[in-house]
C-alpha cells in the first residue's frame, strides 16, 4: 500500500512535468522565450505584496466554488451551473444593496443583508437546476449550462437597462456602491478579511461534511448507486436537490463577495470563471477535500502570475488557463494510466 | 475444439485465485467446473475468455498455444463466455446488442442480423422479439440472448458461468437439451458452477476447484457423495424442518392488483403470520417482480389494499412501509442493492439508525467486524464491495438488513450461492422467524421453495394461485403449476387459513 503513495506521488509529478513541458512547446510556438515567460509568471505572482493581496481575492470565490462542487460531485452530479449560480450570488447582492443603499438601515446591516441575498440568490438559481434534472429529468449539465447564459443575458440586461449607470451605460458595469456599503477590506485592496475566513471556514464545514457525517456518507451513497441508496432508505431526491442548494448557496456567497468586497458593482462578467475554475481544481485533487487550499491557491497564484505575461510579452492572460486545462487533463489521463498498469500488475 | 491448460496461475494480491491448474478438454464434451464461492471457477474462466490474463501458464488450442489478451481475441479464436451477470447494453434493442459485438462495415446489415437471429432462435426453441429492448428481458431471457449472441458469433467452445441460477426449472431443461445439442455438434461447452445436481445431469467429466487448486476430477456417472466432500472436505445435510407456530398478522393483502408493462395480477388475497415464510414460484417474469415490490412499497397497486401489522400503508412511500419494519432485498445485487466504491463498513453505517451528525467511526469498525465474522463474509471492513466475489456480495446484502424486522421481502436470496452458503444464510433467516419476522421470498430454486417456506405462491403468466400449504406439494406438482398445468384442480383449497 505504501507503495501505491509513491506511484501515486509520482503521476502527479509527471503529469505536473508534461503539463510544463507542452506549455513551454506553446509558448516558444507563441514567440515568447518560455523561461522568461515561466519568471514573469512567478514574479507577476509573488513579485510584490501587491501581487500576493491579488492571489488572496482570487483564492476566496475559488475556493468557495471548489467547496460547491465537491459537494455536488459527491451526489454524482456534474453542476456545470456554478458559473451562473455565482453570477445569481452576484445580482441577488446587487439588488438588496440597491434597495436599502438610501434608506436609513445601518450599512453594515446592509452589507450582511446583501451576502445573505446573494446566497440565496445563487441556491435559487442551483435550485432551478436541481428541479430541472429531478422533476423534469433534464441532465444538471444541460440545465446548468443553460441558465448560465441565462444569468449572463440577466446581467448584461441589468447593467444595460434597468440598473444603468447615470447617463451612458457601459461594460464597466452599474454605479459603484457608497464606500460605506463596502465589506471591509485590508487598506482598500479589495482583499476583505471577513471574505477569507469564511471561504476557508465553508471549506472546513464541507470537509468535515464528506467526511465523518451521515450526511456525507448518505450523498455519497446518492452519487454512486441512486438505486440501491434509495433501498438502503436514503430520500434519495431529497439529498440530491440539498446537494443542489448547498452549492448554490456557496457559488452566492463567492459572488456576494464579488459584489461587495472586490467590485463594489454589478458588472458583466463578474463571475470571471471562478465556477468553472472550481470544476477543474475538484477534477486535480480527485475530490479530497484535504487538498482544496493549497490547490485553489496555486491556481489563484497561476491566474494572478498570468497577467503579467500579457503585459510583458502581449500575450492573451489565458494563457495560464492553458496551463492549468492541461495540468488537470494530464492529471486525469495518468490516473486512467495508472489504474490499467495496476490492475495488470 | 480441443482444449489444453498448462500450469494456469493467476494472484489478485495476496490471494492465489488459480493455483497450478491443468485441464485437458477434448472437443464435443460438456466440462463441469465446480467449486464453491471464491474456489477460483470464475477466475479460470476469465483467463480462458481473455479478460484478464494469467500470471503464468499456458493455454492450447487444438494442440496449438495462444495468446488470449481481450475477450475479443477469445471470440477470434472460438471461445465465447456467457457471464453470471449478463453483460449486455439495457437501453438498445436485441439486434443492436447483437449488432455490437460484430466487426463489419460502417453500415451494419440488420435485416441480415434480424433473420440470423430467428434462424437460430428457431434452432434452439429460443423465442425472443429482436425488437424488443432488452430492459424488458428476464434475467433468463437475457441469458439466452447472450448465448444466442455468442452463437451467432460463431463460438465454438461455449463457457457458462453460473447460467442456471435465475431460470426456472423449464428454462433450465431447455437450456440443457441445447447444451447436450451442442456438444453433439462438436462444440465444448464449459458449465461453471456451484450445483451438484446440474453437473450430474448435465456434464460429461467434471473438474472440482477448491480455494484455487484443482483438487479433483470425475467422469460421469457421478458419484455425489464424493464431489461434495471434494468440494468441501466434509459431508453436508440440510436443516431440518422445523413446525411452524402462527403468530400475529403481519401482512394483509386485500384483493390486490398490481401491474407491469406486459402484466396484470389482480385479486390477490394474502394473509402473512409473524414467523411464516411464503416462496414464491414461477417462471421468471411472471409477476413475482411487481407481486413483492407491491409488498414493498416500491410500486403502487393498481386495485386493493396493503395492510403492515394492521395498519393500511396502500399508497404509501418504500420509506413509510420500511419504517413499518418492512425490508426489501433485490435480486441484482450490483444494480439495486450495494453501492460500488463504498466499503462494507460504509454500508453497515448506512443501513442502520442514524445516530446525531457525526459518524463514530470505531463504533461503524465494530458493526462491520461483527457482522462481517456473523454471516461468514470474505473481506475486511476496508473492502469495497465491489472486491467482493458475488457469493460474498450477497451475504453483505443480507447483512445490511436490519434487526428486528416485521417482514422480509427477498428476490432470489441464494441466487449464485453455493450449498453450503445457501444453508448458512437459510439458517440465519430462520432465526429471524424464530424472532417472529415473516418472509415472502421468490426462487426459482423447486428445491429452495419446498425446503424452506410454510405456504407457496406460484405465479403462471399473470396468474397467481391461493396459498399452498406446502406439505401438499411435490417437485413434480409445483413443476406443474410453474408450468401452468394442473391449475383447474385449484379452487380455493389449499391455504390452512379461513
Amino acid at each position: 500500500m505504501k507503495n501505491n503513495i509513491w506511484i501515486n506521488i509520482g503521476f502527479q509529478v509527471g503529469a505536473l512535468i508534461l503539463a510544463l513541458l507542452i506549455t513551454t512547446l506553446l509558448l516558444v510556438a507563441a514567440g515568447a522565450p518560455p523561461f522568461q515567460a515561466y519568471e514573469s509568471i512567478v514574479t507577476g505572482a509573488f513579485g510584490s505584496s501587491n501581487d500576493v493581496v491579488s492571489i488572496l481575492i482570487s483564492w476566496s470565490p475559488l475556493l468557495l466554488t471548489t467547496a460547491g462542487v465537491l459537494i455536488t460531485f459527491a451526489a454524482g452530479l456534474w453542476n456545470i451551473g456554478i458559473e451562473g449560480q455565482m453570477v445569481l450570488g452576484s445580482i441577488f447582492a446587487t439588488w438588496m444593496l440597491r434597495l436599502l443603499q438610501n434608506t436609513a438601515v445601518p450599512p453594515m446591516l446592509i452589507v450582511v443583508l446583501g451576502i445573505l441575498f446573494g446566497m440565496i440568490g445563487g441556491a435559487v438559481w442551483a435550485a432551478l437546476a436541481g428541479a430541472l434534472k429531478t422533476f423534469g429529468g433534464v441532465n444538471e449539465i444541460f440545465g446548468g449550462l443553460g441558465l448560465n447564459f441565462v444569468a449572463t443575458a440577466l446581467t448584461i440586461y441589468l447593467v444595460f437597462g434597468p440598473w444603468k449607470r447615470p447617463g451612458v451605460a457601459s461594460m464597466s458595469g452599474t454605479q459603484p456602491f457608497d464606500q460605506k456599503l463596502w465589506l471591509p477590506t485590508i487598506s482598500n485592496t479589495g482583499l476583505s478579511p471577513w471574505a477569507l475566513v469564511l471561504s476557508v471556514l465553508v471549506v472546513a464545514i464541507v470537509y468535515l461534511l464528506l467526511r465523518g457525517t451521515y450526511f456525507g456518507l448518505r450523498l455519497k451513497a446518492v452519487g454512486k448507486n441512486i438505486k440501491a441508496a434509495f433501498l438502503l432508505g436514503i430520500p434519495t431526491w431529497q439529498y440530491s436537490m440539498f446537494a443542489f442548494l448547498l452549492c448554490g448557496t456557496f457559488a452566492g456567497l463567492a459572488g456576494a463577495i464579488q459584489v461587495t468586497a472586490v467590485y463594489h458593482r454589478l458588472l458583466p462578467n463578474i463571475s470571471n470563471g471562478y465556477g468553472f475554475l472550481g470544476l477543474l481544481v475538484a477534477m486535480l485533487i480527485n475530490y479530497q477535500a484535504i487538498w482544496v487550499l493549497p490547490i485553489a491557491f496555486f491556481f489563484a497564484a497561476l491566474n494572478v502570475g498570468g497577467i503579467q505575461l500579457q503585459i510583458v510579452y502581449k500575450m492573451d492572460s489565458s494563457f495560464a488557463g492553458v496551463l492549468q486545462d492541461l495540468l488537470v487533463l494530464l492529471v486525469l489521463l495518468g490516473q486512467g494510466i495508472r489504474e490499467r498498469f495496476l490492475r495488470r500488475a | 475444439m480441443n482444449i489444453e491448460l498448462r500450469h494456469i496461475h493467476k494472484h489478485f494480491g495476496k490471494v492465489h485465485a488459480n493455483n497450478d491448474i491443468v485441464l485437458d478438454i477434448p472437443s464435443g464434451t460438456i466440462q463441469g467446473i465446480l467449486g464453491e464461492n471464491g474456489a477460483g471457477k470464475s477466475t479460470l474462466m476469465k483467463v480462458l475468455s481473455g479478460f484478464i490474463q494469467a500470471d503464468s501458464g499456458e493455454i492450447l488450442l487444438d494442440g496449438k498455444p495462444v495468446l488470449i489478451k481481450s475477450p475479443a481475441d477469445a471470440i477470434g479464436y472460438g471461445i465465447g463466455m456467457l457471464h453470471q451477470d449478463p453483460l449486455d447494453f439495457p437501453p438498445m434493442r436485441l439486434v443492436d446488442n447483437f449488432l455490437l459485438g460484430r466487426s463489419g462495415g460502417l453500415f451494419p446489415d440488420r435485416k441480415a442480423v434480424e433473420h440470423g437471429i430467428h434462424e437460430l432462435a428457431v434452432q434452439f426453441d429460443f423465442s425472443l422479439d429482436p425488437e424488443r429492448y432488452v430492459d424488458s428481458l428476464t434475467v433468463g431471457e437475457r441469458q439466452q440472448l447472450e448465448i444466442l449472441r455468442l452463437l451467432w458469433l460463431g463460438a465454438r467452445v461455449l463457457i457458462l458461468d453460473e447460467p442456471t441460477t435465475g431460470i426456472s426449472a423449464s428454462q433450465k431443461d431447455k437450456l440443457f437439451e441445447t447444451l447436450r445439442k451442442l456438444a453433439k455438434q462438436g462444440m465444448t461447452v464449459i458449465f461453471v458452477s456451484h450445483k451438484l445436481e446440474d453437473v450430474e445431469v448435465l456434464c460429461h467429466k467434471v473438474a472440482v476447484l477448491t480455494t484455487g487448486k484443482l483438487v479433483g476430477e470425475a467422469a460421469a456417472p457421478f458419484n455425489a457423495k464424493k464431489l461434495v466432500e471434494m468440494m468441501f472436505g466434509k459431508e453436508i445435510s440440510l436443516g431440518a424442518r422445523r413446525p411452524l407456530k402462527l403468530g400475529a398478522r403481519v401482512l394483509e393483502l386485500r384483493d390486490l392488483a398490481v401491474e407491469d408493462i406486459r402484466l396484470h395480477l389482480a385479486d390477490i388475497n394474502l394473509d402473512v403470520r409473524a414467523g411464516e415464510v411464503i416462496g414464491v414460484a414461477g417462471m421468471e417474469g411472471s409477476g413475482q417482480g411487481p407481486f413483492i415490490r407491491a409488498c414493498a412499497g416500491l410500486i403502487r397497486p393498481v386495485n386493493g389494499r396493503v395492510l403492515v401489522n394492521n395498519h393500511d400503508l396502500t399508497g404509501s412511500s418504500y420509506h413509510a412501509f420500511k419504517r413499518n419494519g418492512v425490508s426489501f432485498m433485490p435480486a441484482s445485487r450490483m444494480e439495486e442493492g450495494l453501492v460500488p466504491g463504498l466499503t462494507l463498513t460504509e454500508h453497515f453505517v448506512l443501513a442502520e439508525e442514524t445516530r446525531g451528525l457525526f459518524i463514530d467511526g470505531d463504533q461503524g469498525r465494530k458493526l462491520a467486524e461483527d457482522r462481517i465474522k456473523s454471516f461468514n463474509i470474505r473481506g475486511t471492513p476496508v473492502s469495497t464491495v465491489e472486491s467482493l466475489s458475488g457469493g460474498n456480495q450477497q451475504r453483505a446484502l443480507l447483512a445490511l438488513l436490519r434487526m428486528p424486522l416485521s417482514l422480509l421481502l427477498l428476490e432470489h436470496p441464494t441466487r449464485g450461492l453455493d450449498i453450503e452458503s445457501t444453508i448458512y444464510i437459510w439458517s440465519k433467516l430462520k432465526e429471524r422467524c424464530q424472532e417472529d419476522t415473516s418472509i415472502i421470498f421468490v426462487s426459482s430454486d423447486l428445491e429452495e421453495i419446498l425446503q424452506y417456506s410454510d405456504r407457496v405462491l406460484v405465479f403462471f403468466s399473470g396468474k397467481v394461485t391461493p396459498p399452498l400449504d406446502v406439505s401438499s406439494l411435490t417437485t413434480e406438482k409445483l413443476g406443474e403449476l410453474i408450468g401452468g398445468m394442473g391449475w383447474a384442480r385449484l379452487t380455493s383449497g389449499g391455504a390452512h387459513e379461513k
